[in-house]
C-alpha cells in the first residue's frame, strides 16, 4: 500500500546526477564564480589609484603564498564544474528534444526566456575560452620587474603589461566584447542560480530578477572601462 | 473567416512526418479551436482522406488532453487557456497556423498530432499520491488547516496534467508539472508522512522519462493553461534537499 521505497542512493550521485542536484551545483557554482569577478573587477580598479597601487595590489595576492594556491584550487574546481554541468546540461536537453518546432515562439508574459536565457551556453563557452586566453596573457604573460620594491622584495610590473596590452584594438575591443556577453550571462545568470537554489518566491523573483541583470551590467562596465580607458588615454604615465 | 493551415501528419511512432496544407473556408469567430478541426476533418472525411487524429476529452478546459502547440506556441496565442478554450477570434480572416504536436522524446508522437503522455503517469506512479486506508470521510475541520497553505494547494492542483510546460521549455523539462504535483501534496497535512521519498522518486522517474534538466527560463508558467507558478519548482528543490539530507 505504501510508496515504494527505492534504494537511497549515496549523496554524491544524487548531487551529481540528479537533475535537481545539477541545478544546485551550478547555481552554487555560478554564485561562486560570481563573487570571484566581482572582487576581481574591484581588484582591477586600484588601477586608476596608479601603477603603484596596481602593482602593490598584485603583490599582495601573490604574497598569500600557499593561501592564494588553495584559493586558485577552489576556483578551478568552481570553473570545471560549472562547465562540466553547464554544457551537460545543454547536451541533456538536445537529446529531451530530438525533433524540433518548425515554429517556435514564446509567450511572454510570466515566461523569462530571453537572449540571455537561450544563449548561456555560447556566453558560457565564449567565457571559458577567453579564460584560458586571458590567464597566457596576463598570469603567465611577459615578467616586468618594477622599479619600486616591497618589504625588499622585487614586485611585478603588471601595470606595464596592462598599458601595452590595452594599446592593441584587438585586446580593448576584444575585452570589452567578452565583457558585455558576462553580463548577458549573468543577466539570466543570477536570478537563475537563486531559483536552482529554490531562494525565490512570486513576491522576490522580480527584485531579484533586475538586481541580479542590474549586478551583471555594472561588473561588466567595471570591467571594461580599463582597457578602453587604456586604449583611448594610453593609460597611466 | 478562412483559415490557412499546416498542419503535422504523421502515421504513426515510427513514421517520418511532415506538414499538409489545408484551407477551411467558412470559419466562425464563435468556434472553438478544436471545433475548426471538427469541420476540417469533416471536409477530409468528404474528400475520402484520412482526418487529422487529435487528442480531446471534456472541452471545458479540464482533462489535459487536447494538446497542440499553434504557431509556436503549446495551447495557442492567449495566456491561461486550453486549445479547446481558445476561439477563433482569437485569429484574422487569411491567417496562416502552423500547428503541431507537443515535441519530447519523452512524449513520442503515436499519430499526427497525438502523443503519448504515459511518462506522466509513471511519474505519479513513483509517488504522486498519499497512502491512506479509505474509510469514513474524516469530521470537517478535525485536521486545521491554514488558509493560505489550502489555497495555495489548490492553485498547485490545478494542474491538469497537459503537459504544455514541457513542450514549450526549451529544454523539454517537466520540473513545473513534477513541482506543482509535489507542492500540492506537501502543503497539506496528508502529504507530510511520504514526504520525502515522495520527492526523490518522482524527481528520480522524470529523469528516467528523458525530460530535460530546467534551465530556469519560465516558459512553462506563461504558458500552463492554470497559470500554475515556477514557484513549485523553487519548492521542489528545498524539498529535495531536506530529502537528500534527511537520515531515512
Ligand atoms: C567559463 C565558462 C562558462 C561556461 C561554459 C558556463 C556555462 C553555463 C551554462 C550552460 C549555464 C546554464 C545552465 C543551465 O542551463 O541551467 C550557466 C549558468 C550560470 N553561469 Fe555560467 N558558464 C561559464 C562561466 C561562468 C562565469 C564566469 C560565471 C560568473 C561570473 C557564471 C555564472 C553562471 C550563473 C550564476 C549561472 C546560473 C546557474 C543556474 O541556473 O543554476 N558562469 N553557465
Ligand atoms: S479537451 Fe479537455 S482540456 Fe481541452
Amino acid at each position: 500500500m505504501s510508496t515504494q521505497v527505492r534504494e537511497k542512493q549515496p549523496l554524491w550521485r544524487q548531487l551529481f546526477t540528479s537533475q535537481i542536484g545539477k541545478k544546485l551545483l551550478t547555481g552554487l557554482t555560478g554564485l561562486g564564480l560570481t563573487l570571484f569577478v566581482i572582487v576581481h573587477m574591484a581588484g582591477n580598479l586600484s588601477y586608476f589609484a596608479g601603477n603603484e597601487a596596481y602593482n602593490a595590489y598584485a603583490h599582495k595576492l601573490l604574497s598569500l603564498g600557499p593561501l592564494l594556491y588553495i584559493a586558485e584550487l577552489g576556483l578551478l574546481a568552481f570553473f570545471v564544474f560549472h562547465i562540466v554541468l553547464g554544457v551537460n546540461i545543454y547536451l541533456g536537453k538536445r537529446k529531451a528534444r530530438e525533433q524540433g518546432y518548425k515554429r517556435y515562439k514564446t509567450a511572454g508574459g510570466q515566461s523569462k526566456q530571453s537572449l540571455s536565457s537561450r544563449s548561456m551556453i555560447v556566453t558560457g563557452v565564449i567565457l571559458g575560452v577567453f579564460l584560458v586566453l586571458h590567464l597566457v596573457s596576463f598570469k603567465f604573460g611577459a615578467y616586468y620587474e618594477a622599479a619600486e620594491s616591497i618589504d625588499g622584495k622585487p614586485v611585478r610590473d603588471l601595470a606595464r603589461l596592462l598599458n601595452e596590452k590595452f594599446q592593441s584594438p584587438l585586446y580593448a575591443f576584444g575585452y570589452s566584447g567578452v565583457m558585455v556577453l558576462l553580463a548577458l550571462h549573468l543577466r539570466h545568470g543570477i536570478w537563475s542560480a537563486f531559483q536552482s537554489l529554490g531562494a525565490t518566491n512570486p513576491r522576490l523573483t522580480p527584485l531579484i530578477y533586475t538586481l541580479g541583470a542590474l549586478v551583471g551590467l555594472l561588473i561588466a562596465v567595471g570591467f571594461f572601462i580599463l582597457p578602453l580607458w587604456i586604449f583611448f588615454t594610453g593609460g597611466n604615465a | 473567416m478562412t483559415i490557412y493551415l499546416n498542419v503535422w501528419r504523421q502515421e504513426g511512432p515510427d513514421k517520418p512526418g511532415r506538414f499538409e496544407t489545408y484551407t477551411v473556408p467558412d470559419v466562425s469567430p464563435d468556434m472553438s479551436f478544436l471545433e475548426m478541426f471538427d469541420v476540417l476533418n469533416e471536409q477530409l472525411t468528404l474528400e475520402g482522406k484520412e482526418p487529422v487524429e487529435f487528442d480531446h476529452d471534456c472541452r471545458e478546459g479540464i482533462c489535459g488532453s487536447c494538446n497542440m502547440v499553434i504557431n509556436g506556441q503549446a495551447h495557442g496565442p492567449n495566456a491561461r487557456t486550453a486549445t479547446c478554450q481558445l476561439h477563433m477570434r482569437s485569429f484574422k480572416d487569411g491567417d496562416t497556423l502552423f500547428v503541431e504536436p507537443w515535441r519530447a522524446s519523452a512524449f513520442p508522437v503515436i499519430k499526427d498530432l497525438v502523443v503519448d503522455r504515459d511518462a506522466f503517469d509513471r511519474i505519479m506512479e513513483a509517488g504522486g499520491y498519499v497512502s491512506v486506508n479509505t474509510g469514513n470521510a474524516p469530521d470537517a475541520n478535525s485536521i486545521p488547516i491554514d488558509k493560505v497553505a489550502a489555497d495555495s494547494a489548490m492553485d498547485y492542483a490545478a494542474c491538469i496534467g497537459c503537459g504544455a510546460c514541457v513542450a514549450a521549455c526549451p529544454n523539454a523539462s517537466a520540473s513545473l508539472f513534477v513541482g506543482a504535483k509535489l507542492a500540492h501534496l506537501s502543503l497539506l497535512p496528508q502529504g507530510q508522512p511520504e514526504r520525502n521519498r515522495r520527492v526523490v522518486n518522482m524527481v528520480h522517474q522524470m529523469k528516467e522519462e528523458g525530460f530535460g534538466d530546467c534551465s530556469n527560463h519560465a516558459e512553462c508558467e506563461a504558458v500552463c493553461p492554470k497559470g500554475i507558478s515556477i514557484a513549485g519548482i523553487a519548492a521542489m528543490r528545498r524539498d529535495y534537499v531536506k530529502a537528500m539530507l534527511a537520515a531515512d
